[in-house]
Parts: structure tokens; sequence; C-alpha cells
């Protein structure tokens, strides 16, 4: 097979890391009991929220859109469930700073009832428009975590051709298994899903990338496969290393080409989709279903049964957590996503969203306490952005955002490897993350310094060109009075001193009516 | 946090960690340090250890006197302090009265490193500071050399000169294998070299167990590699180019690398990761460069000596070697296959 002798690439650093997967892909997936009660926040994608289009009191069917997308980069959301809308308010959501959203509560009827679907009977006589739209409005998401709206990673423009599609399998993390499990499960979704998008793409060729440490999800997607008489898709076992589930570390390894920095894959003819994605696509095509519901992880040492758990979208994590089976009498902390990049969530009574890939529960043990950095450099050696992390912190903490930039801040991806390595237990990445923060609020702050120098040089201008017409008036005035008075003879002293007189009570006269013209004249101009 | 039902403890992510720390890699220079330091405390008599004690104390007490008082704990936990003294004891010559053992330890920490913010922060290495300082400023007491003693308990009544009196030199300085080679163009044997049996430091004779410890050291990976090959390899280069116009006068490679500080110095102190660049090309230049300056200044410069400066010298040119060697980033430039 030409999946082995593959040429495979290396991109620099990484690491291999304890993989504790297998404790969570010993069953299939339960399917969770269908909560009472789900919160289904507005945003749970990147880019604008999506916009409610039910009212509270309103009866829903499952499936049915109850959200809106709002802007360009945006997605709906549906009913996951059957029921009614209890309210609609701003409630906590699961992000690392406690948000609140803009959440649609639903209370299920118990009764799951589907509303109408409508399928697209054979993808491949729909054009790559149609299919985007379908994709969109079935709220699909990028699954793998980041939540970019799919249907834009399917619309490359005319300027870009495609090259390669490639769905990511690597699942990189330790602990999460919801892709294992998925490409074991349903590998027939993810290759139709695969050949819709590839379809939607024109891609002329499309790989599967799955980290040697899962040979069951590669087996069965090869089953499947050969199964479906069609050998147009390339499976390529990649090696297990943390972090070959980065976009751009993938690309590496699969073609040798390195996506440019600040640029997109695009601009090398590449798209990356999660895939979960592809088999949410496949739902939405095939069986015209809307993305509600997905495959979480719960694992961690605090779970008595790890497991994956097929919930639906705004199930709250308690619940699940429940299901698998909590260890009592620990003190633990739960953790969204995998151990390297996840984020610590303080509360369990938060919704399941469309990126919720794992929830890791573990017992609480304080990381070690930070000592001063002796500039060892293992956080260069293992740093896939090819960066020297080491700098970036020495030039972070002094706050010197102008340097952390010239040692390429923005190139880096947050993988935690070099807070991994680090001997001194330096939380590198969060330095990273506050240098991130901090650079862009600056640019924002400069944004709005620079609108505001713009505004107060437009009116700067404006008020002198106010002042100059009037200055140029009155001597056009001055010079009129001097040229009548030019025009006068001077021959008769009497004549002389009446006309003076005359004079001036003209130019009074004359300097009354100015300053009421220019008075009237002055007053719009100002207000312009 | 405790309050909160269920409890749930907050961190930043990645919450796994590798198992190596800072003061474990502080561990292994101490382990690796140890052959090297007992031979010269076996060679020299209880002398060295006179002295190697009085530094140590006197690098630990500086640093615990000029650290604010909440951060004692944790800075002198490492280990640090005491290994700055060591090193500085491993470079001194038996011999040198107690007082000033003492006092070039409270340099080391306290101009060292303390001053500078503490471990990480230094530019120089803060063992040399301590011994440039004492070259300084006791020039004849610091190129004094005791020979091995007959007895371990023999204490040189130099050791014992009290502070800021004129010490009687009491024994006829003996010359090192560097000396001897400058002055009187005689070259030692590699076997002595090898095995430390010469004069010296007390701590920087024994080029044999010096080196197995380097090795430990590199295969633990506390240390970059590329530095003391580096210098190794320039150092030696050089030493042959010039050793085949005249090779009475000048030294032979096997002798450059050898004799004097240089195993101590390529080994321990050069690759020292707070002073040395991050960069691999970065540390090839670093290497490199002492190498060029440890032969320049052994053999045209006016001391037989040259390896502090040499490092000295480069630690100085660190953070500009280490701007000027930044690897290419990831999608930056044409990636190599």
């Amino acid at each position: 097979m030409n999946k082995i002798n593959r040429k495979l690439w290396k991109y620099h650093g990484g690491l291999h890391l304890e993989e504790h997967k297998s404790i969570s892909t010993g069953q299939q997936s339960a399917l969770l009991p269908l909560p009472k009660r789900l919160t289904i926040p507005m945003q749970q994608h990147i880019g604008e929220a999506a916009h409610p289009i039910v009212d509270v009191g309103d009866k829903v069917l499952k499936g049915e859109m109850i959200a809106e997308a709002s802007g360009k980069v945006s997605a709906p959301i549906h009913a996951p469930t059957s029921g009614t809308i209890v309210e609609i308010a701003a409630l906590p959501v699961p992000h690392p700073s406690e948000l609140n959203v803009l959440t649609i509560v639903l209370e299920s009827d118990g009764q799951d009832q589907w509303c109408e679907r409508y399928p697209i009977e054979n993808y491949r006589h729909a054009s790559s428009e149609q299919l985007r739209e379908r994709i969109h409005d079935a709220g699909i998401v990028g699954l793998g975590g980041a939540g970019f709206p799919s249907y834009i990673k399917l619309n490359p423009g005319q300027h870009f051709a495609i090259e390669t599609l490639i769905l990511n399998g690597a699942e990189c993390e330790p602990y999460i298994t919801c892709d294992d499990q998925l490409m074991r499960e349903r590998p027939e979704a993810i290759l139709n899903g695969a050949r819709i998008m590839r379809h939607a793409l024109h891609a002329k060729r499309c790989i599967i990338a799955i980290e040697d440490n899962k040979p069951d999800a590669f087996s069965a997607l090869n089953n499947a496969l050969s199964q479906s008489g069609q050998n147009d898709i390339e499976l390529v076992m990649v090696p297990t290393l943390y972090p070959t589930g980065g976009e751009r570390q993938l690309i590496k390894v699969l073609t040798g080409k390195e996506p440019p920095s600040q640029g997109r894959t695009l601009d090398i003819g590449i798209i990356c989709h999660n895939v979960a994605t592809a088999a949410a696509v496949a739902d939405a095509i095939i069986d015209g279903t809307p993305l509600i519901s997905r495959i979480v992880t719960i694992t961690g040492e605090a779970i008595s049964t790890p497991q994956n758990i097929i919930a639906p979208v705004g199930a709250p994590i308690e619940e699940l957590l429940d299901f698998a089976g909590r260890e009592s009498g620990v003190n633990t902390q739960l953790i969204m996503g995998g151990p390297m990049m996840g984020v610590s969530l303080s509360n369990t009574n938060l919704p399941i969203v469309k990126t919720s890939n794992c929830f890791l529960l573990q017992p609480a043990e304080p990381t070690k306490p930070e000592s001063p950095c002796i500039r060892c450099g293992e956080c260069a050696r293992v740093c896939p952005a090819e960066l020297l992390p080491q700098q970036l912190y020495w030039h972070s903490r002094a706050k010197e955002f102008e340097k952390v930039q010239e040692y390429n801040l923005f190139d880096c991806i947050e993988c935690g490897c070099c807070s991994w390595v680090c001997p001194s237990n330096i939380p590198l990445v969060h330095y990273y993350r506050f240098a991130k923060t901090e650079v862009w609020a600056q640019e924002r702050e400069k944004e709005g310094a620079n609108i505001a120098r713009r505004r107060h040089e437009f009116r700067l201008e404006r008020q002198e060109k106010v002042e100059r017409e009037k200055a140029e008036r009155m001597r056009k005035k001055k010079a009129m009075l001097k040229d009548k008075e030019g025009a006068k003879d001077d021959t008769a002293k009497k004549a002389a001193i009446q006309a003076a007189m005359d004079r001036a009570k003209a130019k009074r006269e004359a300097n009354q009516v100015d300053s009421t013209i220019s008075a009237s004249d002055s007053q719009p101009k100002s207000e312009l | 946090m405790s309050e909160q039902d269920p409890r749930l403890l907050l961190q930043p992510a990645p919450l796994l960690q590798q198992g190596m720390t800072t003061p474990q890699a502080m561990k292994d220079v101490w382990i690796a340090l140890a052959p090297a330091t007992l031979f010269g405390i076996w060679h020299f008599g209880i002398s060295s250890l006179l002295v190697i004690i009085t530094t140590i104390i006197g690098a630990m007490i500086t640093e615990w006197a000029f650290t604010p008082p909440e951060k004692r704990g944790h800075v002198m936990g490492d280990w640090s302090g005491a290994l700055t003294g060591l090193l500085l004891a491993l470079t001194l010559p038996p011999g040198l009265p107690l007082w000033m053992a003492f006092l070039g330890g409270a340099v080391s920490t306290g101009l060292g490193k303390v001053m500078w913010g503490g471990l990480g922060n230094n530019i120089f290495n803060p063992a040399l500071v301590g011994r440039a300082f004492l070259l300084a400023t006791f020039p004849i007491v610091m190129t004094t050399w005791h020979g091995s003693v007959d007895s371990f308990f023999t204490i040189h009544p130099s050791n014992l000169a009290m502070p800021l009196m004129q010490s009687a030199t009491d024994a006829v300085s003996q010359a090192t294998p560097l000396g001897l080679l400058k002055f009187q163009q005689s070259a030692t044997a590699t076997g002595s070299l090898l095995l430390g049996t010469t004069t010296g430091s007390l701590g920087e004779t024994s080029a044999l167990l010096l080196l197995l410890g380097g090795i430990f050291l590199i295969l633990r990976r506390d240390i970059d590699w590329r530095i003391p090959v580096a210098i190794f390899i320039t150092a030696a280069l050089f030493s042959a180019i010039i050793n085949s116009f005249d090779a009475v006068k000048y030294p032979s490679p096997l002798f450059t690398l050898f004799s004097g500080g240089m195993m101590l110095g390529a080994l321990f102190m050069a690759p020292d990761p707070v002073t040395s660049p991050l960069t691999p090309r970065g540390a090839i230049i670093f290497g490199v460069g002492i190498g060029l300056l440890v032969v320049l200044i052994r053999v045209w410069g006016g001391l037989p000596e040259g390896v502090m400066y040499a490092i000295l010298l480069m630690n100085a040119a660190t953070p500009l070697i280490d701007r000027a060697t930044q690897p290419r980033v990831f999608g930056r430039g044409r990636p190599r296959e």
C-alpha cells in the first residue's frame, strides 16, 4: 500500500508525551440520556455571535434553527431536541474567564421529535455554492477545537486552486480520544464527508492523517475505504509526536511545505479540516441533520469510567461527568480540552458547546513553584515554531512588546511544549498570551488615537479655513473702501470734511453690517 | 478555591510537566565536579579543603545577605550560590590566604550574581568574576603555587595569613605546567596532565576526572555539548598550527587541551547556560571564540593562563551572538527538506 512507504517530513522540536488515551477507548461511545434542560450559548464559534430568532415560550422541534448567523463569520444554531424555549439571557459559558454570553435555554419535552429535514440526494450533482450553503445552514464549525465556521474554509475563492484537502485525525494531545473513537465508529461518515468537501473544493487529492498510536482507527477507515470500492482518499499514518495535530505542523509532516508565517494554508493550496467536521458535513448533506450533538471525551484520573459520550449541544458538563462517574472525596481540577492546551474551568454547571472535544477531571495538583530561568535552552529545542521561547519570555516579562514581536511572538501556536520542558516550572505560554493581548490592546489604542488625531487635525484645518476666509473678506472690504476714497476729489475742504463725515458714517454702518454678516456667516460653518 | 463546591483548582495549561528541575540540574553539576574536587583535596592536602569551604561560605553568606528576606528560602534552596563558591575554589591556588578566599567567594556571588538580579540574570560567570577580582587585587598570592603535599594534614602557613597584612610567602612558588612552558620552554608530559599530578589551581589539574564529569553532564543534557567541543577543536587546531612553526616555544594540541584551566573552564564554566548563547549556531560561535582567545592569551599575552579571560570576554558577547543567530522561524523563508 502507498500508505506505508510514503515519504514524510519532520518539523523542529515536538514532544513524546505519555498518551493516557487507552483509558477512554475501552468501550463504544455512549449516548447521554436526554437532559431536561439545555443551555445553548449563541457564541460557540469564532466570529459574530448568532442572533436568536425564537422567543421565550416558543415550541421548537429537534433540528430547527433557533438562532441565525449574523455576518459572514458566524454560524447558525439549532435546537438539539424538541421542547420549549424557557429563557433567553446572558449565562456563563465554558470559558476560562467565566464569560457570560447570550444563551437560549430549551426545556426538553422528552419527545425528541425531528423537524422536516432536506437531504441532498446526490452531492456530486450539487454545486459548490449549494454545498457550502447547506454546510453553513447546518451550523457546522471546526470541531477540532477552534470553531471556525467551516463553510468559509470550503470557499477558497477564484484565486486559489486547492491542491490538497487534509483531514486531521492526528489528535496529538494526551487523553483526548473523541476523534479516535469517531474514526473507529463512523468511518463511512468521515469518508463521505471527505468526498463532499473535496467536491466542494475541487481539490486534486485528499489525505486523512492519523497518528500511528491509533491503529484501530486507521484500519476502520481502511476497511471502509476498500468497502466503498473507491480509492480516492489517501490514508496516512504519521508518527506520534506532539503537536503533530497542529494544522501547520501536520502540513509540514505530510507535504514538506510550510504555510507562510502569518499567512494561511490556502496560500500553499492546502485546506485542513478535522475528521469530526467531515462527519458533521456528511450528516448535514446526506441526512440533512444540522450540528446539534457531538462526541465528547470524559476522562482523567478522577473519572471512574473514562469514556466517550455522544451529547447534545447545551447539555451540562455536570451530567456528562456524573454519567462517567466521578471519584468522590478528591479535590479536582476540570480542564476543557487536553492537558497541554486546555483551559481550567471553575464550574461544572456549564454547557457542552460545538467545540467541546474533551473534559479532563484530574486530582488537583498545584504546579511546582516557579524558579528563575537559567537559560538552559530546552524550550528552544522543543519549539515546533522554531522560536526562542526564552527570549520571548524575557521580553514579555519586561513588557518590551516591540522586542517580543521582533522575536516573532505571533508565530507562537501556544502548544505548551516550552512550558512542559521548563526545568524552572515557568508558565511560559501564559507570558506569551499576556504579551499577545497587550500588543492587541496597544494596537487598538493606537488605532483609536489615530482616529482622534485625524479628527483633531481636520477640525484645526477647518477652523483655519474659516479664519482665512474671514480675513480675506475683511481685506476685500477695506480695499473697496480705499478705492472709494481714492475716487473722491479733495478740492474743497468743506466737501472733504463732509465726505469724511459721510465716510465715517458709512464705515460705521458698514462695520455693523459686516460684523452681523460674519457672525451669521461663521455660525453655521463651525457647526459643520 | 476551597470555598467552592465542587472544589476545582484553576491553573494555566499545560498541566503536564516533565520531571527535570533546575535544582536537579545543579545537583548534577555537584556530582560531576565531585571526583576532580576530591582528587584536588587529596593531591593538595587539607589546605585546599579549607579554601573550598571558605569560598563556599563567603559565597553563600553574601547571597543570603543581599537577597530580600522573603526570597531567601527559595534562592538558597537551589544551592547555586554554593556551587559558585565551589567553582571559584577550584580555580584558586591551594595556599591562598583564607580571608582572600572568603572575599573572593563574596565577590563572586555579590558582584557576579546578586547585583545583576540573581540567578539567571548575570552576564558574566560569577565564579570567574570572583577569580578575576582576586587576580587583579592580589596578583602575587594568586600566582604562588604549591605542589603536592607530603602529608595530607599539612596546612600552608599562608592560608592562615591575617587579613590585609603583608603575607610572608612561606614557600618558593613552583611553576605550573603553563608557566614552565611560557617562561622556561619546558613542556610537561601529557600523562601527568591527564592524571593531575602537577602544580596548579586546586581543582583544575586532573584533566581526566574533569573530562569524565563533563561527559556525565553532556549525557544528562545539562550542558550543550557544542560549546566544549567547539572550544576543544578550535584550541587544538590553533595550537597545532602554531606548534608546527616552533614545537619548543608553542604548545602542542594535547598540551593545550589538558593543561591549566582548559578542562574546568570548557566543561564547567563556559557552558553555564546562564552566560552562554541559547542558539545552536551561537553556541558554536561562542566556543570557537573561547578556543581562539585561550591560545592567543596563553601564547602572546602577559599571563601564562587565558581561560578565564577568554570565557569572560565571550560572556560579554553572548547577548550579541544570541541576537545575530536567531533561528529561522517556521513558515518564514525557504524551508530546507
